[in-house]
């Protein structure tokens, strides 16, 4: 008899909660959802430049954002890049040109680098400039050669080379080998599927 | 009557000074360690803590006399777990942002000491009333003392506190106050500071 009611109480409780909960997953879930696809959403925008809207196209499982122009040509592609940083899975969307040979643009959609170090390649307040680390990667050109970063020097961007921020190397090599990786694996990918 | 007026007040401010969950219990430091790198950090996980633990402690003060000794604490853990789950989604669902900064230290107010402490100690004893008042002393000397920690990091660490700019542009940013390091600093000298006013309050 008193087991039975340890197992009573202990049934009902979990019943109550798991109820509740589904309940208030229900509501909660589409909300997060159309949060998260909001932030992307913003970024696709934000890293193909001149287009009026954007269509998704999959292939073998890898989702790419073509930027349709208000002439309805497709000019553009985006892409995740997605990798492991210092600390945090960094979560990279980089727009190129439809032949993968020129970036466009970069945007940082997630990181949870080191507090005052790593976070300096999303956001570097003592620089007059805190978005200059993702914005080196503006307009690189990559047919020929990959992303490489230097340290103490002027970056030479013809070369597609960027400059690595002092005190988070790891963070900025993390985030030029997530890009590079990104590219090699999705330009034959893409082209393949035109 | 007006005995019991008194001894509810001292339920209440126990929790802020004389049995200050972090201070002097020295419960649940990992989120404070971890999360107190901003005053808006530390105060956001505070309310978040504020309203599990209440919660926790209204349902469980309730049905003190129905649940059987044997499984109390399988009990406290489902009914914790269940308002932190409530506190996780509503806050990914409203405030995206500030459940982003938060990140995994939501999820973990589960394993926090204070609230199956405060369950254990006196929520499974006491009326509802009284655990409210419990459960708010504590909770509202955990906000008070995370948003202290955080600001006094932020502060020596950023320059600014809630983000507002404080100190002077020729100030340079002590880095190592918002890293892992600058938290247990800060409250080593936190609690050093707390037992100094102590010692003063008792010679007097």
């Amino acid at each position: 008899m008193k087991s039975a009611k340890l197992i009573i109480v202990l049934t009902v409780t979990t019943l109550l909660s798991g109820i509740g909960l589904s309940f208030l997953n229900s509501w909660a879930q589409p909300k997060i959802e159309a949060y998260q696809q909001k932030v992307l959403e913003q970024a696709i925008y934000d890293v193909l430049p001149g287009i009026e809207k954007y269509k998704v196209k999959e292939i073998e499982g890898t989702k790419f954002y073509e930027g349709i122009s208000p002439e309805g040509q497709t000019v553009n592609v985006a892409f995740r890049a997605i990798g492991r940083g210092f600390q945090s899975e960094l979560r990279i969307l980089v727009g190129m040109d439809t032949s993968m040979t020129k970036i466009l643009n970069v945007n940082l959609l997630q990181q949870a680098e080191t507090p005052g170090l790593g976070t300096k390649i999303a956001d570097d307040p003592g620089a007059d400039n805190p978005a200059w680390f993702m914005q080196q990667f503006d307009s690189l050109t990559v047919a020929q050669q990959d992303i490489d970063y230097v340290k103490n020097e002027e970056p030479d961007k013809e070369n597609a080379e960027i400059e690595a921020i002092t005190g988070a190397t790891i963070s900025s090599k993390s985030v030029v080998n997530i890009i590079n990786k990104a590219i090699d694996n999705n330009r034959e990918l893409y082209n393949s599927g035109q | 009557m007006a005995k019991n007026k008194i001894s509810l007040i001292k339920e209440f401010t126990k929790g802020l000074w004389d049995e200050n969950p972090v201070l002097v219990m020295l419960l649940g430091l990992c989120p404070t360690l971890a999360v107190t790198n901003s005053a808006i950090n530390g105060l956001s996980m505070g309310l978040a803590v504020l309203f599990t633990l209440t919660s926790s402690s209204i349902i469980i003060s309730t049905f003190r006399k129905i649940i059987p000794d044997e499984v109390r604490i399988p009990t406290f853990i489902v009914v914790i777990a269940t308002f932190v789950t409530i506190t996780d989604l509503t806050m990914a669902a409203k405030f995206p942002e500030i459940s982003k900064a938060l990140g995994p230290f939501i999820p973990l107010i589960v394993v926090n000491c204070i609230i199956l402490g405060r369950q254990e100690a006196f929520s499974s004893k006491n009326p509802v009333g009284r655990s409210i008042i419990d459960a708010l002393g504590m909770s509202v000397g955990f906000t008070l003392t995370l948003t202290l920690l955080g600001a006094i990091r932020e502060l020596l660490g950023a320059g600014t506190i809630f983000q507002i700019q404080i100190m002077p542009d020729s100030f340079a940013n002590w880095m190592v106050m918002i890293l892992p390091p600058g938290a247990f600093l800060t409250l080593g000298f936190m609690i050093a500071g707390y037992n100094w006013i102590n010692d003063k309050l008792k010679t007097q």
